[in-house]
């Protein structure tokens, strides 16, 4: 007896529009079980997680900062979806991320405390954009001239830029009146991007170019003939080079086009919430957007959603942390169900499984 | 299909069934902690939390405390720390280093919510700043190590050279050097706090090199774990790591943050809290040294005076005259010792370290 996965010849449109739904349902009936066994109210926690920072009154502290936490998820995600589409595997966004973070930082670094006018922000998110492409063409040049496989030195290009950070701020870019601690000092307002609004919130004009992003993307993915490459050499490789596609070009291209978004999502972090470098910008951001780009189906469009509703459970765990008193843990495994349940609903719309009674029977010919 | 049926009608009961409301204390000083780990990595957030759990038992009918752990020290932190405002904290305690830039910002927005910072310097006026004077007790463990040492060799495992972690390493040389002039240190840096695998394997390279003590500024009890296979003696670090090395922990120099928050927290609830410096060390009962183990009873008396002495204040670790690496006397702004401001902001060796201050 065998349990087979077997792909259904047809796909119902309302099933596949309602299968994110069916997933999120599945989602609150088991956090919802799981807080009833820990003896606290799951109306309760569903509400502190999701109701909460939806409807914060004005002036909308929660719904900004799940903008901020989503600006760079969202930002890395979709440059990370061109790379997956066309089955290029970018894993070291993180590094791009890191060394997009740095380079724009240098330029910060470099004119803190003097009075140099305005042009000092767009040319470090400029410095961020481009260091995180050329730090994403490494794997992509060793993979085109010698076959190296990019998951691996993409991923390990992650630490280097970790190490790299890490020297920075620990060595020439310390802060001279921050008593040797590895950090730089703060960012002037002129390198800084500033909030958008008065008062708590924290909602800066890296959203905007977040939101830019997604469209640009969408765009190009539907309208362009690259997109058109990206998304033929991810669906039949082989149909592709005999159309005269270069896939070469192509892995230089999605690498660099992702590379410059991470990069520019590093310089926008750090000039926007955090406002100075040191060595806690590596929070992982980069291997979350991995996530992100596949929770939102490899879409610009399903990925802003994506990033938003992942940084919902971001915010809300906090919110059950604080006023629930549960633990960070359970956030956790919040995400991992949630996570579990949308590959499982889409594998099953795709798939039926069939329980073969004995493996050796063989099918009739005429079927 | 029906059995699914009955599944989510039973599902639809359950979260129907079990609403009720959350209660909530009014009165009570709502005091808040933000931890950069998770509470069991049995090292310094641990003792974070130990802290916090001792003020929840000594206050509970005053205070409610929350926690937030595993924040990380990027741009989340600003968002975790104003959510303990805004949650109705008035005393917020951010305990690692990395929340100094946010717990600024967040205490500038909330004028009427008092913030305490860990090991940071940026102070304003509902904004203080606590930290220990772990030195203190390194400076003990290097007068034991100097005595229980017979390859001279100290293996020495750090994380960041920061001024705590430098200072720590000095106050360990001059209390070696109190007592054994030829004491030599090998000195590893895993960069990072908690690392158990790299810390092993730098326990072991130290053991190879000849180290026959191991010391560390490292949270993990990987390097005792090493020193209890490897029947040499070391010290716990942050937390007693007796259960890791039975045989082979003389003491540890572990933070105890349960009184200072008690204190924080009735300044507040009698309306006198101010916005202070606190560097406390054995006198206040923020470090305090775990039992001395696994040694004669001669060094044990010698470790006790000593202990005895810093804490009455009548020895300071860092007393002058103190030399530095290259031989050049230290001036001494702080009288017969150095001033809090030389040790906060050390970045340089004593004589006798042969070893350089990564990124001089």
């Amino acid at each position: 007896m065998q349990l087979v996965l077997e792909r259904r010849a047809e796909r119902s449109t309302v099933v596949a529009i309602a299968s994110p739904l069916i997933a999120i349902a599945l989602t609150l009936v088991t956090i919802g079980i799981l807080f009833a066994i820990i003896g606290k109210s799951p109306i309760e926690a569903l509400r502190v997680y999701f109701v909460e920072p939806l409807t914060d009154p004005y002036p909308f502290f929660l719904q900004q900062e799940i903008a901020v936490k989503a600006t760079p998820l969202v930002m890395i995600a979709v440059g990370l979806s061109l790379c997956y589409i066309a089955n290029i595997w970018n894993i070291g966004a993180e590094g791009q991320f890191l060394v997009g973070a740095v380079c724009g930082s240098w330029l910060a670094v470099k004119t803190n405390g003097t009075d140099v006018g305005h042009w000092v922000l767009p040319v470090m998110l400029i410095l961020g954009a481009l260091g995180g492409a050329i730090y994403g063409l490494i794997p992509a040049l060793c993979r085109v001239y010698f076959g190296a496989s990019e998951i691996l030195t993409s991923l390990m290009l992650v630490y280097v830029a970790n190490l790299g950070l890490d020297y920075m701020v620990r060595g020439p870019w310390r802060d001279p009146h921050g008593l040797n601690f590895p950090t730089t000092a703060a960012f002037d307002p002129a390198a800084s991007i500033g909030t958008l609004f008065e008062g708590p919130g924290r909602l800066h004009a890296g959203s905007i170019i977040a939101l830019v992003v997604v469209m640009l993307g969408a765009v190009m993915l539907g309208r362009t003939l690259m997109g058109f490459q990206i998304r033929l050499v991810g669906a039949a490789p082989r149909a592709a080079r005999f159309s005269g596609f270069d896939t070469n070009k192509l892995v230089l291209f999605t690498f660099a086009v992702s590379g410059a978004l991470a990069g520019l999502a590093g310089i926008v972090e750090v000039a926007g919430p955090i406002g100075h470098l040191d060595p806690g910008v590596a929070s992982g951001y980069g291997f979350t957007a991995i996530i992100v780009a596949f929770l939102g189906r490899l879409n610009p469009i399903g990925i802003l959603f994506a990033g938003l509703f992942l940084a919902l459970t971001f915010i809300g765990g906090e919110g059950a942390q604080i006023a629930l008193k549960v633990p960070l843990d359970l956030t956790k495994v919040f995400q991992g169900i949630l996570l579990f349940y949308v590959l499982a609903c889409d594998s099953l719309i795709a798939y039926r499984v069939r329980l073969l009674r004995t493996a050796r029977k063989v099918a009739p010919a005429n079927a | 299909m029906k059995k699914l049926n009955i599944i989510a009608v039973l599902a639809v009961l359950v979260l129907g069934v079990m609403t009720f409301g959350a209660v909530h204390a009014a009165d009570k000083l709502k005091v808040g902690f933000i931890y950069v780990g998770p509470v069991g990595d049995l090292g310094y957030t641990y003792q974070h939390e130990v802290g916090r759990r001792a003020l929840q038992k000594a206050l509970n009918d005053k205070v409610e405390t929350t926690y937030l752990e595993n924040v990380p020290e990027g741009a989340d932190a600003e968002r975790a720390i104003e959510q303990l405002a805004r949650a109705g904290n008035k005393l917020i305690f951010t305990t690692s280093f990395g929340f100094m830039d946010a717990t600024v910002k967040v205490a500038a927005k909330y004028p009427n919510v008092f913030f305490e910072h860990a090991t940071g310097f940026k102070r304003a006026k509902n904004l203080a700043t606590y930290a220990a004077r772990f030195y203190e007790g390194r400076y003990i463990q290097g007068q034991i190590a100097g005595k229980m040492t017979k390859s001279n060799i100290i293996g020495y495992i750090v994380s960041f050279p920061i001024p705590e972690v430098i200072s720590g390493i000095n106050a360990t040389m001059l209390g070696a050097q109190s007592v054994n002039p030829n004491v030599k240190f090998k000195i590893i840096w895993v960069n990072s706090w908690f690392d158990p695998g790299k810390e092993a394997d730098a326990a072991k390279a130290l053991i190879d090199q000849g180290a026959d003590i191991l010391t560390q500024h490292t949270d993990s009890p990987a390097a005792m774990q090493i020193a209890e296979q490897r029947g040499i003696h070391a010290f716990g670090q942050s937390s007693d790591m007796i259960k890791f090395g039975p045989h082979a922990q003389l003491t540890a120099d572990t933070d105890y943050w349960g009184n200072y928050y008690i204190d924080r927290a009735k300044l507040v609830l009698d309306g006198k809290w101010k916005s202070d410096d606190t560097w406390d060390g054995l006198d206040k009962g923020m470090v305090v040294m775990a039992p001395y183990t696994n040694m004669p009873d001669d060094v044990k008396a010698m470790a006790k005076k000593t202990e005895e002495a810093i804490r009455t204040h009548a020895l300071h670790p860092f007393k002058c005259p103190i030399v530095d690496q290259n031989g050049k006397t230290v001036e001494c702004k702080g009288g017969d010792r150095l001033d809090n401001g030389q040790i906060l902001s050390m970045n340089w060796y004593v004589k006798g370290i042969d070893d350089k201050v990564p990124g001089q």
